[in-house]
Parts: structure tokens; C-alpha cells; sequence
């Protein structure tokens, strides 16, 4: 399938763009037997950008991000992490789960220090504790959670583990940090708090974020950019292929590159924009066609077999 | 609202009388004992089923306090000793060999279906059903009764292991690979020091099928050892040194798991929650 005919309807052709995206995801396909959850999606992400990912549940958000730390194959397609394909999980990419990203027996700061530890041999983690704890300490304080560094993480509440664990990926400085629905299972005051310190050490650490959540408001007030992945599409398959549609990029927004404070959540243009994008990708009466997708993104690209656009048979410009 | 002391499954038994509740069964026992064996021993003097407190202190002092005339040793020491030896013998090598295999097999799926087919197989045999073949494999010495406990509570707690690491969520491997460990760092310094206070847990456990396999061992063929002991008196009806045999051997086993409770509490104050 990878060598098949292309079309780039937006004209963007990952190749030609100016320099390396952090994160390349070309023609990716993930099946399950006969279902497919993913169906050809492109997506390049750009560094220092926090790109968001919505979608109605059970679209393959979760699967998607799989894939990008390596955790899941892709049954079809690349994934390129600048430049270079990703294989099994390493520490190029971070992760941040809604739970278990911590390690039980640790404590907080055993945890943040935990891939400082890893670099040396086990008989000499004794000295590579005590040469890393200010810098693990010093990302503590930055997650605001540093008076609560030597309590295991039963002794914490959500909230306080979240924190923890940005700082635990954060000490390996990753190239891009995954998160999966972070922040999904927290208080709705906890939240807005965690994502206000998201951006800020978004800001401080110049990180390039692939963030995961179901939750629009979320997407749209943390993302430089809020890609909408969704099943409620249409193309040129026909309704025999209806079945066996996979979830691909349905919008692209890019959004503001500044933290905002929390008050835009209740202003019109933001309202607006949440509002757009459940109607794009939230409703399964609304199936717009893969060639008037709304990829308004300067990164955004989409290649397109021949099946999908009809219209492009032999029209093939890779 | 005053809730029933005792009755109901509202019942609050207050602090004193939870005390006074946990020692009344073993009050009885001891009372019924006692009124029994002094009925038993004032029709015949000579009856040797219910010994007397008094017969059983001889008892002790013959074994325990007094030097056996004709090995020069303290028989109840030297039995323990003997014992507590291969208790630990086998039980140990079970607990490493049961660790390092569940944890393996549970982390690498191609170790994993080699070899839980086998382990579940061998957790099925009855122990004692393979006694004269180990007895005629490995001798009536030591090794026997050491590959018996072994071959008895190993399949276990490799089984335990296994089940544990297998449960851990997936995300927590992936973290670690994303921290920048490798495989055998994934096994040794992520999963080990976390299955550590299971194993203890799982050794708890096992220890009292241990304690069966060591006393039929010893019963069978030995020279010494606290199974011996009770068996070899047997033929005597001396239940004065059965009975103070049996109490010995279960707060030995109490005192066992005790101190591993401890070494849960004291060391893995994480893993109680």
C-alpha cells in the first residue's frame, strides 16, 4: 500500500516543507482482524508546538499515540521522529498516562529520578541519586509538588501524581512528550489547574507536546494546534467500504502560540471555535467528504489513495 | 445509638473485651483438655493418652533441658536445628527459583509459553505421590527432603509471580522503557524491587504446605528432626512429647510468619495500601 499513487490535496508535501517536523505520521493504517480504527492518517507536527488531539470516544486516539510511542505497531504507514523511525519505546518520547505513570515503590522523588538512576548501573545508583536530586528537585518545584517529594504515591492525590509524573518525564527531556487524557480523571478545578501548569512549563522547557483528550474545551485552550480525529467522514469508497471506515484527521485548527490565562475559556471566538469542531467531528449525521476536510493548518497534509478520491485517479503527484 | 457488643453484624466489640474474645476459645481448649486427661489419669494412672501438664514439663525437660545421654546434645535443639535447616533450604530455593521464573516468564512471552505449560503440569502432581521416587532419586540424606519441599511449594509460588507481574498494567513497562531502561533493567530494577513484598506474601503462604512436606519427609526417613521426633515417639503412645512437639512446631511456624509481617510493615510500607 505504501507505494501506491498519492494526491496532496493541501499541496504540502511533508518532503518539501522547511526543515524536519519533530513528529511525522505518514499514511498510518491500524487494524484489528477486519476493523479498521485508523484509516490513513497524516499528521506532522512541528517542534516546540502542543498539539492537541480530539475525537469522539473510542475513535483510536489512544491507539494513535500508542503507535507514536511504539507500545502498538502500525499494521501500515511511518512514523518518523525527527526524521528517524520510531521502533520499540525509548527515551526519545515521553509519556504521561492518566494513571499508572508512577512506579508504586518509589517515592516522588524517586520516581523523577528514576530515569537519571537508569543511566548508570544499579551499584552506582546511590551516587547517581545524590548527583541528579537538585536538578529532579528543582523539576519538583517547578510542578509545585516539591514539599511532597518523599511520599509514595498512594500518599498523594491525583492531582499531586499528575504532577509528579510530568516531572518524572520531563528529567530525560524527551523530544516529544505524549500525554494520554492526563488530566481525564481529576476534579474540574484540579484540571484547570494542571492545565495552567502545563503551559507554563510548556513554556519554561520549550516542549513539543502530542496531547490526547477527549475533552474539546481542554483541546482547544491548551493546543497551539487541535487536530480532530473522527469516524464520521465520507469518500469516494462508496458505502461499501462504509463499514470498514477507520477514524482519520478531519480538521486541523492552529490556535494561538502563547499560554493564555483561563478567562478565554469563556470568551465568544473560543466558544465558537469548540462549537465548530464538535459539529466537524462530534456528530455522526455530519460526514463531510476527505477532499473539503478543513486542514487550515500550515503543517497540515493528507495523501489520498486513489479509491478515497476518485476524482484523483492517476492524478498521482508523490 | 448504641450498638450490640456481640450480637448482630453491627456488633463493636469494645478494645478489652475483643482480648478477652480471642483468648476464651483457647481458655476452653485448655480447660477441656485438662478436665479430660485428669478424669482419664484418675481411673488409670498409667494411661498415656492425655498426658498431664506435669508429664509433659518432664517431658520437655528430658529433651530440651537435659543433654541426651548418648549423643551429648539437646534432642528438641538438635531436632529444630535439623528442621528449621531444610525448611529453609527448600523454601528458599523455591522462593528464588519461583521468583526469578515467574517474573521471566511473565516479562518475555516466549519464555512465558515455553514454559507454563510445564510449570502447571509440575504444580499439579501431588508432592507426596512423587516421595518414594525422589527418596529413590536423590537418597534418604538431606536432599530428598529438601527437593520435596522444593518441588512442593516452588510451582506455587512461581504461579503467584507470574499471576502478579502479568497483572501489572502495561503502561507502567512502557513508562519504564521511555525512562531509558533495557530489558534486563526493566526485570531487575522496575518489576523485581515491586514483587518483592508478594513474594514474602506468597511465602507466608506457602510455608504451611512447607511444613507439611517436611514432616512427612522426616517422617518417612531421617535420623533427626522435629517430624522424626513425633513419629518415632508415636510407637510409644508418648503423647507427653507429641503434644509439646506440635505446640513447638506451630509457634515456630507463628514466630515465622510473624517476622515476615514485619519485614512487610518496616520495608514495604508502599505495598500495604
Amino acid at each position: 500500500m505504501a507505494e501506491q499513487p498519492r494526491t496532496g490535496t493541501d499541496g504540502a508535501n511533508p518532503a518539501r516543507a522547511t526543515g524536519t517536523p519533530r513528529l511525522l505520521v505518514e499514511n498510518v493504517y491500524k487494524r484489528y482482524g477486519a476493523r479498521t480504527v485508523l484509516d490513513n492518517i497524516d499528521l506532522s507536527v512541528a517542534s516546540g508546538e502542543l498539539c492537541t488531539v480530539v475525537g469522539p470516544s473510542g475513535c483510536g486516539k489512544s491507539t494513535l499515540l500508542r503507535i507514536v510511542v511504539g507500545q502498538e505497531g502500525a499494521t501500515d504507514g511511518k512514523v518518523l521522529i525527527d526524521g528517524e523511525p520510531v521502533r520499540l519505546p525509548d527515551a526519545s518520547r515521553g509519556i504521561v498516562y492518566q494513571k499508572y505513570s508512577l512506579y508504586p515503590h518509589l517515592t516522588a522523588l524517586e520516581n523523577v529520578l528514576l530515569g537519571k538512576v537508569l543511566e548508570h548501573p544499579f551499584y552506582r545508583s546511590r551516587s547517581a541519586v545524590a548527583a541528579h536530586r537538585d536538578e529532579a528537585m528543582e523539576l519538583l518545584a517547578r510542578a509545585r509538588i516539591a514539599e511532597h517529594a518523599d511520599k509514595y504515591p498512594h500518599e498523594l492525590s491525583g492531582g499531586m501524581q499528575q504532577r509528579v509524573a510530568i516531572a518524572q518525564t520531563l528529567i530525560k527531556r524527551p523530544r516529544i512528550v505524549l500525554m494520554d487524557e492526563p488530566f481525564g480523571a481529576l476534579d474540574p478545578g484540579v484540571r484547570e489547574e494542571m492545565q495552567v501548569l502545563l503551559l507554563q512549563l510548556w513554556e519554561t522547557y520549550k516542549m513539543t507536546v502530542f496531547f490526547v483528550t477527549h475533552d474539546l474545551e481542554e483541546a482547544v485552550y491548551l493546543g497551539t494546534r487541535v487536530l480532530v480525529l473522527s469516524q464520521y467522514y465520507t469518500d469516494d469508497r462508496g458505502p461499501a467500504a462504509g463499514t470498514d471506515r477507520g477514524a482519520r484527521i478531519v480538521a486541523d485548527h492552529a490556535l494561538p502560540r502563547c499560554a493564555l490565562p483561563t478567562v478565554v475559556k469563556s470568551a465568544p471566538e473560543f466558544n465558537d471555535l469548540v462549537l465548530r469542531i464538535r459539529h466537524e467531528g462530534f456528530d455522526p449525521g455530519y460526514l463531510r467528504h476527505v477532499r473539503d476536510f478543513n486542514l487550515e493548518h500550515p503543517d497540515a497534509f493528507q495523501t489520498l489513495t486513489p479509491e478515497e478520491d476518485g476524482r484523483a485517479t492517476g492524478r498521482s503527484t508523490v | 445509638m448504641r450498638l450490640p457488643a456481640y450480637f448482630g453484624v453491627h456488633a463493636a466489640p469494645s478494645p478489652w473485651m475483643g482480648r478477652l474474645l480471642v483468648i476464651a476459645p483457647f481458655v476452653l481448649l485448655i480447660a477441656v483438655y485438662l478436665v479430660a486427661s485428669h478424669l482419664r489419669l484418675s481411673e488409670n494412672p498409667d494411661d498415656k493418652i492425655l498426658p498431664s501438664l506435669a508429664q509433659m514439663a518432664d517431658a520437655v525437660d528430658r529433651l530440651a533441658f537435659t543433654r541426651d545421654p548418648r549423643s551429648d546434645e539437646f534432642v528438641m535443639l538438635q531436632d529444630t536445628l535439623s528442621s528449621l535447616k531444610r525448611l529453609a533450604l527448600g523454601i528458599g530455593l523455591a522462593a528464588a527459583s519461583g521468583l526469578l521464573l515467574g517474573m521471566n516468564m511473565a516479562l518475555f512471552p516466549g519464555m512465558g509459553i515455553t514454559l507454563i505449560g510445564i510449570v502447571t503440569f509440575i504444580s499439579i502432581i501431588p508432592p507426596l505421590a512423587i516421595l518414594p521416587i525422589l527418596f529413590i532419586t536423590f537418597g534418604v540424606d538431606e536432599l530428598a527432603k529438601v527437593m520435596l519441599i522444593f518441588l512442593g511449594t516452588f510451582p506455587l509460588i512461581t504461579r503467584d509471580i507470574y499471576g502478579t507481574v502479568k497483572a501489572m498494567p502495561r503502561e507502567q513497562l512502557t513508562k519504564a522503557l521511555t525512562l531509558g531502561a533495557d530489558e534486563l533493567q526493566l526485570v531487575y530494577r522496575i518489576v523485581l524491587p515491586q514483587v518483592m513484598p508478594r513474594l514474602i506474601d506468597t511465602v507466608r503462604l506457602t510455608l504451611g504446605g512447607g511444613w507439611l512436606f517436611l514432616i512427612a519427609s522426616e517422617a518417612i526417613a531421617s535420623t533427626d528432626g522435629l517430624g522424626y521426633r513425633i513419629f518415632l515417639v508415636r510407637r510409644y503412645l508418648a503423647m507427653d512429647v507429641i503434644i509439646p512437639y506440635v505446640l513447638w512446631i506451630t509457634f515456630l511456624g507463628y514466630s515465622i510468619d510473624w517476622s515476615l509481617r514485619q519485614i512487610l510493615q518496616r520495608r514495604y510500607r508502599w505495598y500495604q495500601s
